[in-house]
Protein backbone atom coordinates (compact mmCIF):
# COMPACT_ATOMS: atom_id res chain seq x y z
CA UNK A 1 0.00 0.00 0.00
CA UNK A 2 1.24 3.23 -0.94
CA UNK A 3 0.87 6.30 1.86
CA UNK A 4 -2.40 8.03 0.98
CA UNK A 5 -0.60 11.47 0.28
CA UNK A 6 0.95 9.58 -2.77
CA UNK A 7 -1.45 8.32 -4.25
CA UNK A 8 -2.70 10.23 -6.80
CA UNK A 9 -6.50 9.61 -6.88
CA UNK A 10 -6.55 10.96 -3.41
CA UNK A 11 -4.82 13.99 -3.69
CA UNK A 12 -7.04 14.65 -7.19
CA UNK A 13 -10.02 14.71 -5.13
CA UNK A 14 -9.10 15.89 -1.29
CA UNK A 15 -7.15 18.68 -2.56
CA UNK A 16 -9.78 20.42 -4.04
CA UNK A 17 -12.23 19.57 -1.51
CA UNK A 18 -9.46 20.78 1.14
CA UNK A 19 -9.94 23.71 -0.85
CA UNK A 20 -13.67 23.85 -0.88
CA UNK A 21 -13.99 23.33 3.04
CA UNK A 22 -11.63 26.16 3.41
CA UNK A 23 -13.38 28.81 1.56
CA UNK A 24 -16.90 27.56 2.85
CA UNK A 25 -15.03 27.82 6.18
CA UNK A 26 -13.88 31.08 5.24
CA UNK A 27 -17.18 32.15 4.21
CA UNK A 28 -19.15 31.26 7.50
CA UNK A 29 -16.46 32.37 9.82
CA UNK A 30 -16.32 36.01 8.20
CA UNK A 31 -20.24 36.18 7.66
CA UNK A 32 -20.83 35.66 11.56
CA UNK A 33 -17.90 38.24 12.50
CA UNK A 34 -19.19 41.04 10.75
CA UNK A 35 -22.82 40.12 12.01
CA UNK A 36 -23.76 40.23 7.49
CA UNK A 37 -27.23 40.15 7.50
CA UNK A 38 -29.12 36.66 6.07
CA UNK A 39 -31.11 39.29 3.02
CA UNK A 40 -27.64 40.80 2.23
CA UNK A 41 -25.10 37.84 2.23
CA UNK A 42 -26.27 34.33 3.97
CA UNK A 43 -23.61 32.22 5.40
CA UNK A 44 -23.42 28.30 4.24
CA UNK A 45 -24.95 27.59 6.88
CA UNK A 46 -27.96 29.47 6.22
CA UNK A 47 -27.72 27.80 2.71
CA UNK A 48 -28.14 24.39 3.82
CA UNK A 49 -30.94 25.10 6.17
CA UNK A 50 -33.31 26.72 2.84
CA UNK A 51 -32.37 23.66 0.64
CA UNK A 52 -33.23 21.38 3.36
CA UNK A 53 -36.69 23.24 4.15
CA UNK A 54 -37.37 24.01 0.59
CA UNK A 55 -35.94 20.58 -0.23
CA UNK A 56 -38.95 19.17 -2.46
CA UNK A 57 -40.02 22.62 -4.62
CA UNK A 58 -36.28 23.14 -5.35
CA UNK A 59 -36.07 19.39 -6.24
CA UNK A 60 -39.29 19.99 -8.49
CA UNK A 61 -37.39 22.97 -10.13
CA UNK A 62 -34.22 21.05 -10.42
CA UNK A 63 -36.05 18.12 -12.21
CA UNK A 64 -37.44 20.81 -14.12
CA UNK A 65 -34.68 22.45 -15.57
CA UNK A 66 -32.70 19.22 -16.04
CA UNK A 67 -35.20 17.53 -18.50
CA UNK A 68 -34.95 20.94 -20.22
CA UNK A 69 -31.31 20.59 -20.29
CA UNK A 70 -31.14 17.11 -21.12
CA UNK A 71 -33.43 17.32 -23.89
CA UNK A 72 -31.63 20.15 -25.32
CA UNK A 73 -28.20 18.48 -25.30
CA UNK A 74 -29.82 15.65 -27.08
CA UNK A 75 -31.30 17.85 -29.57
CA UNK A 76 -28.02 19.69 -30.37
CA UNK A 77 -25.67 16.10 -30.05
CA UNK A 78 -28.01 14.89 -32.67
CA UNK A 79 -28.69 17.84 -34.75
CA UNK A 80 -24.71 18.75 -34.78
CA UNK A 81 -23.59 15.45 -35.63
CA UNK A 82 -25.96 15.43 -38.96
CA UNK A 83 -25.20 18.80 -39.34
CA UNK A 84 -21.38 18.11 -39.02
CA UNK A 85 -21.91 15.06 -41.28
CA UNK A 86 -23.55 16.80 -43.84
CA UNK A 87 -20.47 19.84 -43.92
CA UNK A 88 -18.18 16.92 -44.67
CA UNK A 89 -20.12 15.92 -47.49
CA UNK A 90 -18.84 18.70 -49.59
CA UNK A 91 -17.12 22.22 -49.28
CA UNK A 92 -19.42 23.89 -51.21
CA UNK A 93 -22.26 22.92 -48.83
CA UNK A 94 -19.29 23.98 -45.81
CA UNK A 95 -18.75 27.13 -47.15
CA UNK A 96 -21.90 28.19 -47.81
CA UNK A 97 -23.75 27.31 -44.50
CA UNK A 98 -20.85 27.34 -41.89
CA UNK A 99 -20.96 31.14 -41.25
CA UNK A 100 -24.50 30.70 -40.29
CA UNK A 101 -23.59 28.45 -37.63
CA UNK A 102 -21.07 31.20 -36.91
CA UNK A 103 -24.31 33.60 -36.78
CA UNK A 104 -25.85 31.09 -34.33
CA UNK A 105 -23.58 31.35 -31.76
CA UNK A 106 -22.58 35.00 -31.49
CA UNK A 107 -26.34 36.17 -30.97
CA UNK A 108 -26.92 36.37 -27.59
CA UNK A 109 -29.69 33.40 -26.55
CA UNK A 110 -30.68 36.53 -23.97
CA UNK A 111 -31.80 38.30 -27.42
CA UNK A 112 -33.88 36.10 -29.54
CA UNK A 113 -35.41 34.01 -26.46
CA UNK A 114 -38.39 36.56 -26.11
CA UNK A 115 -38.47 35.99 -29.61
CA UNK A 116 -38.84 32.07 -29.54
CA UNK A 117 -41.29 32.53 -26.75
CA UNK A 118 -43.44 34.24 -28.80
CA UNK A 119 -43.46 31.85 -32.18
CA UNK A 120 -43.38 28.53 -30.41
CA UNK A 121 -46.47 28.52 -27.98
CA UNK A 122 -45.79 25.43 -25.62
CA UNK A 123 -43.31 26.57 -23.09
CA UNK A 124 -41.15 23.40 -22.71
CA UNK A 125 -40.27 23.15 -26.49
CA UNK A 126 -39.45 26.82 -26.55
CA UNK A 127 -37.23 26.36 -23.80
CA UNK A 128 -35.61 23.44 -25.15
CA UNK A 129 -35.09 25.50 -28.38
CA UNK A 130 -33.17 28.26 -26.46
CA UNK A 131 -30.53 25.52 -24.85
CA UNK A 132 -30.26 23.48 -28.10
CA UNK A 133 -29.30 26.57 -29.73
CA UNK A 134 -26.56 27.34 -27.33
CA UNK A 135 -25.25 24.06 -27.22
CA UNK A 136 -25.33 23.17 -30.82
CA UNK A 137 -22.37 24.90 -32.30
CA UNK A 138 -19.08 22.98 -30.60
CA UNK A 139 -20.69 20.12 -31.51
CA UNK A 140 -20.60 21.20 -35.08
CA UNK A 141 -17.86 22.69 -35.47
CA UNK A 142 -15.73 19.77 -33.23
CA UNK A 143 -17.31 17.26 -35.20
CA UNK A 144 -16.55 18.80 -38.34
CA UNK A 145 -13.72 19.05 -37.52
CA UNK A 146 -12.94 15.87 -36.23
CA UNK A 147 -14.09 13.84 -38.95
CA UNK A 148 -11.81 16.29 -41.44
CA UNK A 149 -8.97 15.15 -39.12
CA UNK A 150 -8.69 12.24 -40.72
CA UNK A 151 -5.18 10.27 -41.12
CA UNK A 152 -3.67 11.10 -44.80
CA UNK A 153 -1.88 8.19 -44.49
CA UNK A 154 -4.93 6.00 -43.53
CA UNK A 155 -7.07 7.77 -46.33
CA UNK A 156 -4.89 7.19 -49.04
CA UNK A 157 -4.54 2.78 -47.61
CA UNK A 158 -8.51 3.29 -47.71
CA UNK A 159 -8.78 4.70 -50.96
CA UNK A 160 -6.27 1.84 -52.48
CA UNK A 161 -8.50 -0.68 -51.35
CA UNK A 162 -11.15 1.12 -52.60
CA UNK A 163 -12.97 1.51 -50.02
CA UNK A 164 -16.93 2.59 -50.61
CA UNK A 165 -17.40 6.16 -48.89
CA UNK A 166 -19.99 4.50 -46.79
CA UNK A 167 -16.88 2.32 -45.07
CA UNK A 168 -14.59 5.30 -45.20
CA UNK A 169 -17.14 6.95 -42.84
CA UNK A 170 -17.46 4.35 -40.61
CA UNK A 171 -14.16 2.89 -40.43
CA UNK A 172 -12.21 5.69 -41.05
CA UNK A 173 -13.78 9.11 -40.17
CA UNK A 174 -16.67 8.28 -37.33
CA UNK A 175 -13.69 6.75 -35.01
CA UNK A 176 -10.93 9.57 -36.03
CA UNK A 177 -13.27 11.94 -35.21
CA UNK A 178 -14.46 10.94 -31.74
CA UNK A 179 -11.97 12.61 -29.46
CA UNK A 180 -12.94 15.61 -31.67
CA UNK A 181 -16.53 14.57 -30.71
CA UNK A 182 -16.55 14.34 -27.09
CA UNK A 183 -14.41 17.23 -26.75
CA UNK A 184 -17.48 19.22 -28.36
CA UNK A 185 -19.78 16.70 -25.85
CA UNK A 186 -18.15 18.55 -22.63
CA UNK A 187 -18.55 22.46 -23.89
CA UNK A 188 -22.07 21.46 -24.91
CA UNK A 189 -23.51 19.85 -21.95
CA UNK A 190 -22.54 23.06 -20.07
CA UNK A 191 -24.07 25.34 -22.11
CA UNK A 192 -26.78 23.00 -22.64
CA UNK A 193 -27.64 24.22 -19.14
CA UNK A 194 -26.79 27.76 -19.16
CA UNK A 195 -28.84 27.74 -21.96
CA UNK A 196 -32.04 26.28 -20.01
CA UNK A 197 -31.21 28.47 -17.56
CA UNK A 198 -31.06 31.65 -19.34
CA UNK A 199 -34.12 30.97 -21.15
CA UNK A 200 -36.07 30.37 -18.16
CA UNK A 201 -34.86 33.40 -16.77
CA UNK A 202 -36.33 35.19 -20.10
CA UNK A 203 -39.41 33.46 -20.22
CA UNK A 204 -40.05 33.65 -16.03
CA UNK A 205 -43.01 31.52 -16.11
CA UNK A 206 -44.45 30.72 -12.77
CA UNK A 207 -46.93 28.21 -11.81
CA UNK A 208 -46.55 24.39 -11.54
CA UNK A 209 -43.52 23.74 -14.66
CA UNK A 210 -41.01 26.21 -13.21
CA UNK A 211 -37.20 25.31 -12.91
CA UNK A 212 -34.69 26.47 -10.83
CA UNK A 213 -34.21 30.13 -12.66
CA UNK A 214 -37.93 31.04 -11.84
CA UNK A 215 -36.86 29.92 -7.93
CA UNK A 216 -33.90 32.67 -8.32
CA UNK A 217 -35.81 35.02 -9.85
CA UNK A 218 -39.33 33.89 -7.10
CA UNK A 219 -36.57 34.03 -4.05
CA UNK A 220 -35.07 37.55 -5.22
CA UNK A 221 -38.51 39.08 -5.42
CA UNK A 222 -39.35 37.70 -1.23
CA UNK A 223 -35.78 38.42 -0.63
CA UNK A 224 -35.44 35.15 0.28
CA UNK A 225 -31.46 35.23 -0.49
CA UNK A 226 -30.92 31.49 1.19
CA UNK A 227 -33.27 29.94 -1.34
CA UNK A 228 -32.07 32.01 -4.43
CA UNK A 229 -28.28 30.32 -3.26
CA UNK A 230 -29.48 27.32 -2.78
CA UNK A 231 -30.68 27.34 -6.29
CA UNK A 232 -27.52 28.03 -7.54
CA UNK A 233 -25.74 25.58 -6.03
CA UNK A 234 -27.75 23.08 -7.52
CA UNK A 235 -27.37 24.67 -10.91
CA UNK A 236 -23.84 24.32 -9.98
CA UNK A 237 -23.87 20.99 -9.06
CA UNK A 238 -25.72 19.90 -11.93
CA UNK A 239 -23.25 21.31 -14.51
CA UNK A 240 -20.89 19.66 -12.07
CA UNK A 241 -21.88 16.34 -12.62
CA UNK A 242 -23.15 16.63 -16.74
CA UNK A 243 -19.37 17.81 -17.04
CA UNK A 244 -18.26 14.81 -14.75
CA UNK A 245 -20.68 12.12 -16.91
CA UNK A 246 -19.07 13.50 -20.13
CA UNK A 247 -15.54 12.98 -18.98
CA UNK A 248 -16.31 9.46 -17.55
CA UNK A 249 -18.45 8.88 -21.15
CA UNK A 250 -15.09 10.34 -22.93
CA UNK A 251 -12.59 8.22 -21.03
CA UNK A 252 -14.43 4.86 -21.62
CA UNK A 253 -14.60 5.58 -25.29
CA UNK A 254 -10.91 6.37 -26.14
CA UNK A 255 -9.00 5.58 -22.86
CA UNK A 256 -8.20 2.68 -25.19
CA UNK A 257 -5.61 4.22 -27.28
CA UNK A 258 -6.34 8.42 -27.47
CA UNK A 259 -3.34 10.29 -25.51
CA UNK A 260 -5.72 12.40 -24.18
CA UNK A 261 -6.67 9.97 -22.29
CA UNK A 262 -4.00 7.77 -21.69
CA UNK A 263 -2.05 9.58 -19.14
CA UNK A 264 -5.16 9.42 -16.89
CA UNK A 265 -4.24 5.07 -16.37
CA UNK A 266 -0.81 5.29 -15.45
CA UNK B 1 31.35 -18.93 -72.07
CA UNK B 2 28.75 -18.62 -69.47
CA UNK B 3 29.71 -18.63 -65.63
CA UNK B 4 28.79 -21.41 -63.31
CA UNK B 5 25.27 -21.00 -61.63
CA UNK B 6 25.36 -20.77 -58.21
CA UNK B 7 24.33 -23.26 -55.25
CA UNK B 8 20.62 -24.64 -55.32
CA UNK B 9 19.92 -26.19 -58.51
CA UNK B 10 16.01 -26.17 -57.83
CA UNK B 11 16.13 -22.52 -57.45
CA UNK B 12 13.86 -20.78 -59.71
CA UNK B 13 15.28 -16.87 -58.93
CA UNK B 14 19.02 -18.28 -59.60
CA UNK B 15 18.75 -20.73 -62.23
CA UNK B 16 16.28 -18.67 -64.89
CA UNK B 17 17.43 -15.70 -65.27
CA UNK B 18 14.36 -12.96 -64.86
CA UNK B 19 14.30 -13.09 -68.55
CA UNK B 20 12.67 -16.49 -68.62
CA UNK B 21 9.71 -15.92 -66.18
CA UNK B 22 6.34 -14.24 -67.27
CA UNK B 23 6.36 -10.82 -65.96
CA UNK B 24 4.32 -9.17 -63.59
CA UNK B 25 4.76 -5.50 -64.16
CA UNK B 26 5.78 -3.94 -67.48
CA UNK B 27 6.54 -0.29 -67.63
CA UNK B 28 6.74 0.88 -70.92
CA UNK B 29 7.17 4.16 -71.90
CA UNK B 30 5.80 5.69 -68.77
CA UNK B 31 6.77 9.20 -67.24
CA UNK B 32 5.14 11.51 -64.92
CA UNK B 33 4.92 14.87 -64.98
CA UNK B 34 2.90 16.92 -62.22
CA UNK B 35 0.74 19.86 -62.67
CA UNK B 36 3.07 22.28 -61.72
CA UNK B 37 4.97 21.59 -64.52
CA UNK B 38 8.12 19.56 -62.52
CA UNK B 39 9.14 16.48 -64.97
CA UNK B 40 9.51 13.49 -61.92
CA UNK B 41 10.15 10.75 -64.68
CA UNK B 42 11.55 10.67 -67.91
CA UNK B 43 9.88 7.77 -70.08
CA UNK B 44 10.74 4.17 -68.09
CA UNK B 45 10.99 0.97 -69.63
CA UNK B 46 11.01 -1.91 -67.06
CA UNK B 47 9.69 -5.27 -66.58
CA UNK B 48 9.60 -7.01 -63.12
CA UNK B 49 9.48 -10.76 -63.45
CA UNK B 50 7.12 -13.04 -61.38
CA UNK B 51 9.36 -14.11 -57.95
CA UNK B 52 11.89 -10.71 -58.21
CA UNK B 53 12.66 -8.68 -55.43
CA UNK B 54 13.59 -5.46 -57.15
CA UNK B 55 14.90 -2.39 -55.71
CA UNK B 56 14.66 1.25 -56.24
CA UNK B 57 17.34 3.18 -55.21
CA UNK B 58 19.04 7.04 -55.98
CA UNK B 59 19.27 10.28 -54.97
CA UNK B 60 16.24 12.08 -53.38
CA UNK B 61 14.29 13.50 -56.50
CA UNK B 62 14.89 11.28 -58.73
CA UNK B 63 11.50 9.18 -58.36
CA UNK B 64 11.86 6.25 -56.61
CA UNK B 65 8.56 6.93 -54.63
CA UNK B 66 6.82 7.90 -58.10
CA UNK B 67 7.87 4.83 -59.66
CA UNK B 68 6.56 3.19 -57.26
CA UNK B 69 2.98 4.57 -56.63
CA UNK B 70 2.63 4.67 -60.39
CA UNK B 71 3.31 0.81 -60.16
CA UNK B 72 1.08 0.50 -57.30
CA UNK B 73 -1.67 3.14 -59.64
CA UNK B 74 -1.98 4.91 -56.80
CA UNK B 75 -1.21 8.07 -59.60
CA UNK B 76 -1.44 7.54 -63.43
CA UNK B 77 0.92 8.08 -66.05
CA UNK B 78 1.03 11.16 -67.91
CA UNK B 79 2.26 9.35 -70.74
CA UNK B 80 2.89 5.62 -71.45
CA UNK B 81 1.44 2.87 -69.74
CA UNK B 82 1.71 0.11 -66.94
CA UNK B 83 0.96 -3.36 -67.60
CA UNK B 84 -0.39 -5.71 -64.31
CA UNK B 85 -0.07 -9.64 -65.58
CA UNK B 86 -0.16 -8.35 -69.14
CA UNK B 87 -3.55 -6.40 -68.79
CA UNK B 88 -4.98 -3.24 -67.66
CA UNK B 89 -5.30 -2.42 -63.55
CA UNK B 90 -8.75 -4.16 -63.75
CA UNK B 91 -6.77 -7.44 -64.10
CA UNK B 92 -5.64 -6.81 -59.83
CA UNK B 93 -7.32 -8.18 -57.45
CA UNK B 94 -9.25 -10.66 -59.38
CA UNK B 95 -7.87 -14.74 -60.05
CA UNK B 96 -5.11 -14.59 -57.31
CA UNK B 97 -3.12 -11.19 -58.71
CA UNK B 98 -3.64 -9.40 -55.07
CA UNK B 99 -1.39 -6.07 -54.86
CA UNK B 100 -0.33 -4.81 -51.26
CA UNK B 101 1.05 -1.12 -50.27
CA UNK B 102 3.24 -0.71 -47.22
CA UNK B 103 4.07 2.87 -46.69
CA UNK B 104 6.81 4.16 -44.93
CA UNK B 105 4.69 4.73 -41.95
CA UNK B 106 2.82 2.10 -40.29
CA UNK B 107 -0.42 3.98 -40.67
CA UNK B 108 -2.21 1.95 -38.50
CA UNK B 109 -5.55 2.63 -37.00
CA UNK B 110 -4.87 3.86 -33.40
CA UNK B 111 -8.72 2.91 -31.75
CA UNK B 112 -8.40 -0.43 -33.69
CA UNK B 113 -6.10 -3.82 -32.05
CA UNK B 114 -3.60 -5.35 -33.76
CA UNK B 115 -5.96 -8.00 -35.08
CA UNK B 116 -8.63 -5.22 -36.12
CA UNK B 117 -5.66 -3.57 -37.65
CA UNK B 118 -4.22 -6.86 -40.11
CA UNK B 119 -8.45 -7.37 -40.65
CA UNK B 120 -9.11 -4.03 -42.13
CA UNK B 121 -8.20 -4.86 -46.14
CA UNK B 122 -10.17 -8.19 -45.90
CA UNK B 123 -12.76 -6.17 -43.89
CA UNK B 124 -12.98 -3.64 -46.66
CA UNK B 125 -12.99 -6.31 -49.26
CA UNK B 126 -16.26 -7.74 -47.30
CA UNK B 127 -14.17 -10.59 -46.74
CA UNK B 128 -16.28 -12.86 -44.19
CA UNK B 129 -15.36 -13.36 -40.52
CA UNK B 130 -15.30 -16.79 -40.72
CA UNK B 131 -12.63 -16.63 -43.38
CA UNK B 132 -10.70 -13.84 -42.87
CA UNK B 133 -9.37 -15.05 -39.30
CA UNK B 134 -7.61 -17.71 -40.15
CA UNK B 135 -5.36 -15.35 -42.52
CA UNK B 136 -5.43 -12.93 -40.15
CA UNK B 137 -3.85 -14.79 -37.26
CA UNK B 138 -2.02 -16.25 -39.96
CA UNK B 139 -0.08 -13.34 -40.62
CA UNK B 140 0.33 -12.22 -37.56
CA UNK B 141 1.74 -15.63 -36.45
CA UNK B 142 4.17 -14.72 -39.69
CA UNK B 143 5.57 -11.71 -38.42
CA UNK B 144 6.20 -12.86 -35.01
CA UNK B 145 3.41 -10.92 -33.38
CA UNK B 146 0.78 -13.54 -32.06
CA UNK B 147 1.69 -12.56 -28.43
CA UNK B 148 0.37 -9.17 -28.92
CA UNK B 149 -2.73 -10.37 -31.48
CA UNK B 150 -4.73 -8.39 -28.65
CA UNK B 151 -2.79 -4.98 -28.46
CA UNK B 152 -2.97 -1.70 -29.58
CA UNK B 153 -0.83 0.09 -31.77
CA UNK B 154 0.56 2.67 -29.25
CA UNK B 155 1.46 -0.51 -26.65
CA UNK B 156 3.60 -1.36 -29.53
CA UNK B 157 7.41 -0.29 -30.45
CA UNK B 158 7.88 1.04 -33.75
CA UNK B 159 9.79 -1.83 -35.66
CA UNK B 160 6.76 -3.72 -34.27
CA UNK B 161 4.15 -1.64 -35.56
CA UNK B 162 5.95 -1.56 -38.83
CA UNK B 163 5.08 -5.85 -38.76
CA UNK B 164 1.69 -4.97 -38.08
CA UNK B 165 1.86 -2.67 -41.37
CA UNK B 166 3.12 -5.71 -43.06
CA UNK B 167 1.08 -8.25 -41.92
CA UNK B 168 -1.79 -6.28 -42.95
CA UNK B 169 -0.49 -6.57 -45.98
CA UNK B 170 0.19 -10.26 -45.97
CA UNK B 171 -3.09 -11.10 -44.90
CA UNK B 172 -4.62 -9.89 -48.50
CA UNK B 173 -2.38 -13.06 -49.61
CA UNK B 174 -1.07 -10.61 -52.36
CA UNK B 175 1.15 -11.32 -55.49
CA UNK B 176 3.00 -8.19 -55.64
CA UNK B 177 4.47 -6.49 -52.77
CA UNK B 178 4.83 -3.08 -53.05
CA UNK B 179 7.02 -1.34 -50.40
CA UNK B 180 7.94 2.38 -50.14
CA UNK B 181 11.06 2.84 -47.69
CA UNK B 182 9.01 0.38 -45.16
CA UNK B 183 12.34 0.69 -42.40
CA UNK B 184 13.15 3.94 -42.80
CA UNK B 185 12.48 5.16 -40.13
CA UNK B 186 13.85 2.34 -37.60
CA UNK B 187 16.81 2.27 -35.97
CA UNK B 188 19.60 -0.37 -37.65
CA UNK B 189 19.55 -2.82 -35.66
CA UNK B 190 15.68 -3.29 -36.19
CA UNK B 191 16.02 -3.11 -39.78
CA UNK B 192 18.47 -5.77 -40.23
CA UNK B 193 15.74 -7.76 -38.05
CA UNK B 194 13.12 -7.27 -40.03
CA UNK B 195 15.20 -7.42 -43.58
CA UNK B 196 15.83 -11.16 -42.22
CA UNK B 197 12.18 -11.45 -41.76
CA UNK B 198 11.11 -9.90 -44.92
CA UNK B 199 13.46 -11.92 -46.97
CA UNK B 200 12.05 -15.15 -45.12
CA UNK B 201 8.27 -14.33 -46.10
CA UNK B 202 9.44 -13.23 -49.72
CA UNK B 203 11.35 -16.32 -50.12
CA UNK B 204 8.23 -18.99 -48.82
CA UNK B 205 5.74 -17.07 -50.79
CA UNK B 206 8.04 -16.27 -53.76
CA UNK B 207 6.50 -12.62 -53.76
CA UNK B 208 7.10 -10.23 -56.27
CA UNK B 209 8.02 -7.84 -53.99
CA UNK B 210 9.22 -3.96 -55.01
CA UNK B 211 11.28 -2.29 -53.23
CA UNK B 212 12.11 1.24 -52.22
CA UNK B 213 14.89 2.16 -49.71
CA UNK B 214 17.83 4.95 -49.21
CA UNK B 215 20.15 2.60 -47.53
CA UNK B 216 22.67 0.34 -49.63
CA UNK B 217 23.31 -2.17 -47.30
CA UNK B 218 19.06 -3.32 -47.41
CA UNK B 219 19.16 -2.94 -51.35
CA UNK B 220 22.12 -5.12 -51.41
CA UNK B 221 20.82 -7.85 -48.95
CA UNK B 222 17.26 -7.62 -49.98
CA UNK B 223 17.50 -7.72 -54.13
CA UNK B 224 17.69 -10.12 -56.84
CA UNK B 225 17.62 -6.85 -58.83
CA UNK B 226 18.87 -3.24 -57.97
CA UNK B 227 17.85 -0.48 -60.25
CA UNK B 228 19.30 2.78 -59.78
CA UNK B 229 17.66 6.15 -60.63
CA UNK B 230 19.32 9.48 -61.56
CA UNK B 231 17.28 12.38 -60.93
CA UNK B 232 16.30 15.46 -63.13
CA UNK B 233 14.26 13.96 -64.91
CA UNK B 234 14.32 10.95 -62.86
CA UNK B 235 15.29 7.80 -65.33
CA UNK B 236 16.74 4.42 -65.00
CA UNK B 237 20.77 5.03 -64.27
CA UNK B 238 21.74 1.12 -64.49
CA UNK B 239 20.62 -1.60 -62.84
CA UNK B 240 22.58 -4.46 -60.74
CA UNK B 241 21.87 -7.88 -60.51
CA UNK B 242 22.57 -9.81 -57.22
CA UNK B 243 23.11 -13.47 -57.65
CA UNK B 244 23.19 -15.08 -54.11
CA UNK B 245 21.73 -17.93 -52.47
CA UNK B 246 18.48 -17.65 -51.29
CA UNK B 247 17.33 -17.18 -48.33
CA UNK B 248 19.96 -14.81 -47.66
CA UNK B 249 21.33 -14.76 -44.08
CA UNK B 250 23.57 -12.63 -41.57
CA UNK B 251 26.31 -14.79 -43.41
CA UNK B 252 25.89 -12.84 -46.71
CA UNK B 253 26.01 -9.72 -44.62
CA UNK B 254 29.25 -10.77 -43.28
CA UNK B 255 30.83 -12.09 -46.25
CA UNK B 256 33.11 -10.30 -48.90
CA UNK B 257 31.10 -10.29 -51.65
CA UNK B 258 28.37 -8.10 -49.85
CA UNK B 259 30.82 -5.64 -49.29
CA UNK B 260 31.86 -5.75 -53.09
CA UNK B 261 27.88 -5.34 -53.88
CA UNK B 262 27.79 -2.34 -51.54
CA UNK B 263 30.84 -0.43 -52.71
CA UNK B 264 29.61 -1.02 -56.31
CA UNK B 265 26.76 0.28 -55.64
CA UNK B 266 27.67 3.17 -53.99
CA UNK B 267 30.14 4.20 -56.68
CA UNK B 268 27.00 4.16 -59.02
CA UNK B 269 24.74 6.15 -56.65
CA UNK B 270 27.38 8.77 -56.14
CA UNK B 271 27.64 9.26 -59.68
CA UNK B 272 23.92 8.99 -60.70
CA UNK B 273 24.08 11.93 -58.09
CA UNK B 274 26.18 13.68 -60.36
CA UNK B 275 24.60 16.30 -62.32
CA UNK B 276 26.24 15.45 -65.23
CA UNK B 277 24.99 12.06 -64.85
CA UNK B 278 24.30 10.36 -68.77
CA UNK B 279 21.09 8.38 -68.17
CA UNK B 280 22.27 5.76 -70.61
CA UNK B 281 22.23 2.45 -69.42
CA UNK B 282 25.38 0.62 -70.47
Amino acid sequence: MKPLLQSETFVRIAAPLAVGVALLAVWEIGCRLGSIPVYLFPKPSDIFASLIKNGPSLLRALLITLRITLQAFAAAVVLGTLIAFMFVQSRAIEVSLFPYAVLLQVTPIVAIAPLIIILVKNTQLSLTVCATLVALFPIISNTTLGLRSVDPGLASYFRMNRASRLKTLVRLRIPGALPYFFGGLRISSGLALIGAVVAEFVAGTGGRSSGLAYEILDAGFQLDIPRMFAALFLITVTGVLLFGAMVGLSKLALSNWHESEIGAEA
Amino acid sequence: MNAPLPSDPLDPHTTRRAADRPPAVEVLSAEKIFANGTRALAPIDLTIAEGEFLTLIGPSGCGKSTLLKLIANLIQPSDGRILWWRGDFGHVGQGGRGLAFVFQEPTLMPWARVDANVRLPLDLADVPRGKADPRVSDAIARVGLSAFARHFPRQLSGGMKMRVSIARALATEPNLLLMDEPFGALDEFTRNKLDDDLIKLWWERKLTTVFVTHSIYEAVFLSTRIVVLAASPGRIFRTMTIDEPQPRSQDFRDSARFAAYCRELSTWLAEASLPSASGVTP
